[in-house]
């Protein structure tokens, strides 16, 4: 369950959220606006990337501003651009990498890197280096990187706007097999089709909420077209 | 990233990096020391001898060296010239002895575990605040990101080609304000995998 | 720190200028050094090109013409890559005492003094003791460098002031919580 709570958040004097109260609790939520209209902001407000401004954001009852590190064990955030989010020069270590982190121990992290190589179709790529690897195994091993650490919750912004449609799809499966409950920040309208809750951002307000027909209509129908 | 590290199992390459490093501290310290053609020469021979012993592939040894030769050979005939030509052959030989053994380290030990070196050798800058375990962490991030800014330079010359610029030191501004925002991209990702704050500007 | 670590490597990869009169080659990581310095300040700036030495240490090829390992750091010029972090450190220090009044001038001095003087100061002693030569005419072998070196110290400048416009780092604290 995440819930915002008042919240605004401001850049310099710009506003780009304004007073979201907004309580989460769907296994697959969707969020769509166009450019600039403060959901990239909201993605990163709900792992505690950002803080917000003002008002409070919790996660499952955690605050992110107090327990922030908390929250980003729990949910887990996968970036746009997965050449930022691959830290290390392998495959196999951006797999430990996070691990690592958490302090596994060496066992635990070599079996779970064996388990999400063969479960992600990696497995011929543990010593492969990160930056030959194609645009969408790229944003599969992101992900395969997040969902490692077994986080509760997952973020996603814009997790398939860089790939080619065959990709999108594979993307698309594997967001609708998982069991944790996600949030995708997408202009991919096919993606969120079948979630069970979408958001329309305008301009740092929710001005649709509901089920995904509905909403993306009402989207669709800000942007006419010519 | 290849290393200049020579894979084989031999004596030399089984002795560990820290007695290697300790090995060429002391040879090091020792040949400014020694003024003595034929112990220098023996040095010499028995740096050869380490090559041998390592199997240390002809053509590798000899691209090690080739930067350092050209050099030594223009301070020879300098030293020989200013000085006299007995110390022109002392300090050739020093070099040589010196860069060859160096090389020999680089050339045997892994690359991990040099780092495994550094990472005691620093050991005592953590009173300042210097955490040695990171070194490993911040090399291995390096050379991850080595190819993706490449990728970003050839891009910037490029996206300046289509314009017509042919060539211009002017590409390193837009690479390095990409660059920046990478970094800062790159330390929102750290921290949104669980890496604590302070480490997130690696 | 990584980031400013790869782009040492990454220049490396660049033959940046060819001097048609220069005979020895002009690399373009002093310029890395001192990009690093004015651009994310003396202490960022100094461990990024620690890093870089430290990969040079270890054996990666991350030199121009892929050379690297001890061989090179314990070689005649060794000291002038031993000196990049010093060199690094005093533009940092420059560069963020002048950064309220930062401009080519400056950037140019800063860059100046520490890229190319801290690493001539620490690079030509080391030469000469490295190679047994007089100072005096350690010194006289280093002037090959100096036109690159100004060189570079122009691109340096005026990269690090369009930067410091476009996309200022130093003394601005970043507010991410």
């Amino acid at each position: 369950m995440i819930e915002l709570d008042g919240v605004s958040h401001w850049y310099g004097q710009r506003q780009v959220l304004a007073d979201l109260t907004l309580s989460l609790g769907e296994r697959r939520v969707g969020v769509v606006g166009s450019n600039g209209s403060g959901k990239s902001t909201f993605a990163r407000l709900l792992n505690g990337l950002l803080v917000p401004g003002e008002g409070q954001v919790r996660v499952d009852g955690l605050d992110t501003r107090k327990q922030g590190k908390a929250v980003r064990r729990k949910v887990g955030f996968v970036f746009q651009d997965p050449d930022v989010q691959i830290v290390m020069p392998t495959v196999g270590e951006d797999l430990a990498f996070g691990l690592k982190h958490r302090g596994q121990d060496k066992a635990e992290i070599a079996r779970r890197v064996d388990a999400a190589l063969a479960q992600y179709g990696l497995a011929e790529l543990r010593e492969h280096p990160a930056h030959l690897l194609s645009g969408g195994q790229k944003q599969l091993l992101a992900i395969a990187a997040v969902l490692i650490t077994e986080p509760t919750h997952v973020i996603f912004d814009e997790p398939t706007t860089l790939l080619d449609l065959g990709n999108r799809r594979r993307i698309a499966r594997l967001i609708r097999d998982m069991d944790q409950q996600v949030v995708v920040v997408s202009h991919d309208l096919d993606l969120l089709a079948d979630f069970d809750r979408v958001l329309v951002f305008d301009r740092g307000r929710v001005v649709a909420d509901g089920k995904p027909d509905g909403c993306i209509a009402t989207y669709q129908a800000m942007h006419p077209p010519l | 990233m290849l290393s200049l590290h020579h894979e084989a199992r031999t004596p030399v390459h089984a002795v560990p990096a820290g007695l290697k490093l300790l090995v060429l501290f002391v040879v090091g310290t020792g040949s400014f020391f020694v003024r003595s053609i034929p112990v220098l020469g023996g040095a010499l021979v028995a740096v050869a001898g380490c090559y041998a012993l390592a199997r240390i592939p002809w053509r590798m040894a000899v691209r090690q060296w080739l930067v350092v030769l050209p050099f030594v050979a223009v301070i020879f005939v300098v030293q020989g010239l200013l000085v006299d030509w007995g110390s022109a052959v002392l300090v050739a030989e020093r070099i040589v002895v010196l860069v060859a053994l160096a090389a020999l380290v680089t050339l045997t030990t892994r690359t991990a575990a040099m780092v495994a070196a550094v990472e005691r050798l620093l050991g005592p800058l953590r009173r300042l605040g210097v955490r040695p375990e990171r070194v490993g962490l911040v090399v291995a991030m390096t050379i991850r990101f080595v190819p993706v800014l490449k990728e970003q330079a050839d891009q910037v010359r490029a996206a300046q080609r289509a314009r017509g610029v042919e060539y211009s030191a002017r590409f390193l501004t837009p690479l390095l304000v990409k660059t920046l925002r990478l970094a800062d991209g790159l330390g929102e990702a750290l921290e949104a995998r669980g890496v604590d704050e302070d480490d997130s500007r690696l | 720190m990584a980031l400013f670590a790869a782009i040492m490597v990454v220049l490396g990869l660049f033959p940046l200028i060819e001097l048609p009169l220069v005979p020895a080659p002009v690399t373009a990581q002093t310029l890395g050094v001192m990009l690093a310095g004015s651009i994310v300040g003396a202490r960022r700036g100094s461990l990024a090109i620690l890093v870089f030495v430290v990969m040079v240490a270890v054996g990666l090829p991350v030199l121009p013409g892929g050379r690297g390992g001890l061989g090179v750091i314990l070689g005649p010029t060794g000291g002038f890559i031993l000196a990049y972090p010093v060199g690094a450190l005093v533009v940092g220090l420059l560069t963020e005492r002048l950064w309220r009044r930062y401009n080519l001038g400056w950037a140019l001095l800063c860059n100046a003094v520490g890229g190319a003087l801290v690493i001539y100061l620490i690079g030509i002693p080391y030469m000469a003791v490295a190679a047994g030569l007089p100072l005096d005419k350690a010194v006289l072998g280093s002037v090959v460098f100096l036109p690159g070196d100004l060189v570079k110290t122009v691109i340096g400048s005026l990269a690090a002031v369009a930067v410091r416009k476009s996309y200022p780092m130093i003394e601005v604290p970043r507010d991410r919580a």
